[in-house]
């Protein structure tokens, strides 16, 4: 195999780890604060990419054509509408379970997941239909032989490595990031030391939701497609790699997620005949994975378990 | 006992009332109910919908025909493109007995699972969509018949086709189910023959969202042609990433992906693509128009989408066959294998010893401007315009 080519591979691989990347910490986020699973992440997702879809098709029609405006509202609008969507998810129907044993959210979730995609195919016009996202970044591509570098595939990956780096200076530099941390290693303690329970969780979903919409949007400009089901095996894929990485563990969910991508790229290129079945490699690797390191690659610092 | 005898007579007035009161037969033609089973919900469920729509304007048309004997209602149900799901409706539609015929199934997985079942609870059924060769030639059961061909006829014609514009050296994609295997086997089989070659197979899942892996393994094979054996949802993926990692290579799809949600999925990317498909084209026969007039007039919500006339058709046939034998199952099964010449908006229809429609007449499609323009129409056939890869 030629250089130009493996090179191709790596960036292919890198780009689809940082959506996995994307979502997986969303995931994390979540249990970190409320020990919930909260299986409508990727359908969350998909609503957002569709709100994003949307915000395009309104610029379009009242005439805005520049493209960088317009691919700021689509992701500021994109991002703000989950970010509320994610908060009224768990002020409404999260928060209210928690006395209820984990599997009633998971239960929950999984069912509103359902709702929320089954609402896009149904209410959004043509809905069932794949629909073409626009191509908002500039699509120059730099060929060096065999590989193919495009100038929009290189925003996209700055601009998630971005909010990646956003999200670490969020959790260890600010205040919000302290309670953040310190809901998720202790609610009773945090609460008397006069943390807003309620309004840090609520932040905190809304956080990993407008991520999760940020992946979506990204998803959209990286394929130029979108459909209703895009978010289901985003969030299947987005929950093992924060389950592999270590759930309650933001760096995990981040290097699980690229460590997906990597298996699914290499079944691919290294396995002969394996492109069917790159999904079973992947995952049964994951397996793998979890029955050497139980707790994941990088365990929450202080389990509470013990 | 003569209070019984005057409820006796009292009733038997009442029969003879209702029975010969002129008006009031006319008025109540007796109910027959019909089903209709597609993918409604899904990845597919654009050709399901279109499906139902066109069934229902079959169902429509002959309830406001004054000189039709029977009313009918027609019940749909939603297979999801799942074999699983599929089976359990197609039992809720065969155990019910007030219901005569089906129009069943646009997914060859979900078709295939499902005869069994038709079989046991003898309910006669026209397919209307699915193209697996098994679903008619892999049993001997007199309830299955399909007004569309197989995907046999589609791939001869597709390899044929190719190799002589020029495409001889092909990469393959296919979905793994049963569905997009098939046409891997008959595509690659008749390649072969017409002197093709096949550079590398690739499988993938129906629900793969990214492709690159895949693609770019193709892009080093250098091949003239991707060769596709799937549905919409995935094709217009495919084909999007393809033009991201610079892939050059034209892309040859099924009739799978003959509906207009390829076309609005991937805009001006869709141009000069090649696809197959049995029948004749909808808008060059008589009944063509008449068809899209119909459509229009109803006002439904969504198109017909390209299988929408075979729905049209497969109900139609359903509901002369009832006509002309009686509501009852057994006799308009036997009455259904017996179809021979019968005109039909998708051309004759005549049904072998299997049910399959021996009208295999396949229709070449290329994509041009927007629209999936039969082939010999088409600037690309006159020269005008030149396919991608040639």
């Amino acid at each position: 195999m030629d250089a130009g080519l493996l090179a191709q591979f790596v960036a292919n691989g890198l780009m689809l780890g940082m959506m996995y990347a994307l979502v997986a910490v969303g995931f994390t986020l979540f249990f970190g604060v409320l020990d919930v699973i909260k299986f409508s992440h990727g359908d969350v997702l998909t609503v957002g990419t569709f709100a994003g879809f949307s915000t395009f098709l309104g610029l379009k029609a009242i005439g805005v054509a520049n493209p960088w405006v317009q691919v700021a509202a689509v992701m500021l609008i994109a991002c703000g509408a989950m970010a509320i969507l994610g908060a009224l998810i768990a002020r409404y129907l999260v928060m209210p379970l928690k006395g209820a044993p984990a599997l009633n959210v998971l239960l929950l979730t999984l069912m509103l997941g359902t709702v929320l995609r089954e609402s896009v195919r149904l209410f959004f016009p043509d809905g069932a239909n794949p629909k073409p996202f626009p191509k908002l970044l500039p699509t120059d591509a730099l060929a060096l032989g065999s590989f193919t570098l495009r100038l929009d595939s290189a925003i996209l990956f700055v601009a998630g490595l971005a909010v990646i780096v956003a999200i670490h200076l969020l959790i260890n530099r600010t205040k919000l990031g302290l309670a953040i941390r310190a809901v998720a290693q202790d609610e009773e303690t945090a609460k008397t030391m006069g943390i807003n329970f309620t309004l840090i969780v609520l932040a905190t979903f809304a956080l990993g939701s407008g991520v999760a919409a940020f992946a979506g949007i990204m998803n959209g400009l990286y394929y130029n497609e979108i459909n209703f089901g895009m978010g289901l095996l985003l969030g299947v894929i987005g929950f093992s790699a924060a389950i592999i990485g270590g759930l309650g563990n933001i760096y995990g969910a981040i290097l699980g997620g690229f460590l997906f991508a990597a298996l699914q790229t290499l079944s691919v290129v290294a396995l002969p005949f394996a492109s069917a079945y790159k999904d079973v490699f992947a995952f049964a690797v994951v397996i793998v994975l979890m029955t050497i390191w139980p707790t994941g690659l990088i365990a929450e610092k202080t389990s509470e378990r013990v | 006992m003569k209070p019984i005898r005057t409820t006796l007579a009292a009733l038997a007035a009442a029969a003879v009332m209702t029975g010969f009161t002129p008006g009031a037969a006319e008025a109540a033609k007796q109910k027959v109910k019909v089903v209709f089973i597609g993918p409604l919900t899904g990845g597919t469920s654009a050709n399901g919908l279109g499906g139902r729509n066109s069934a229902d304007l079959a169902v429509k048309l002959r309830n406001a025909d004054a000189k039709a004997k029977y009313e009918y209602e027609m019940v749909v149900l939603d297979d999801e493109c799942k074999p699983a799901v599929g089976v359990q409706v197609a039992t809720k539609a065969a155990s019910d007995k007030a219901i005569i015929v089906g129009v069943t199934h646009y997914c060859s997985v979900v078709a295939v699972s499902t005869v069994d079942t038709y079989n046991k609870f003898e309910l006669p059924v026209v397919v209307w969509g699915a193209v697996l060769p098994e679903i008619t030639y892999g049993h001997t059961y007199k309830e299955i018949n399909r007004v569309n061909g197989t995907m046999i006829n589609q791939n001869a014609t597709n390899a044929k086709f190719s190799t002589g514009l020029g495409y001889k050296k092909f990469a393959v994609i296919h979905d793994t189910s049963d569905y997009g295997k098939g046409h891997n086997k008959y595509f690659s089989e008749n390649l072969v023959k017409n002197g093709g070659q096949i550079l590398g197979t690739f499988g993938v899942t129906t629900d793969q969202q990214d492709f690159n892996a895949e693609l770019t393994k193709i892009k080093a094979l250098n091949a003239d042609a991707l060769y596709f054996g799937g549905l919409t949802p995935i094709g217009v993926r495919i084909r999007s990433q393809m033009d991201k990692l610079g892939i050059k290579a034209n892309f040859i799809g099924t009739s799978g992906i003959i509906s207009d949600a390829f076309i609005e999925g991937l805009g001006p990317l869709a141009e000069g693509i090649l696809a197959f498909r049995e029948g004749a084209p909808v808008d060059k026969l008589p009944g063509g128009k008449f068809f899209m007039e119909k459509y229009t007039a109803a006002k439904y919500g969504e198109p017909p989408d390209a299988y929408g006339p075979f729905a049209f058709a497969a109900m139609t046939l359903a509901l002369d066959t009832i006509e002309k034998v009686g509501p009852d199952r057994k006799k308009v099964r036997d009455e259904l294998r017996k179809t021979k010449d019968r005109d039909s908006i998708i051309g004759p229809i005549t049904f072998d010893d299997h049910g399959q429609n021996t009208y295999a007449a396949i229709s070449k499609y290329v994509v041009q401007d927007k629209k999936w323009v039969v082939w010999e129409d088409s600037e690309y056939a006159s020269g005008k315009r030149k396919l991608a890869g040639r």
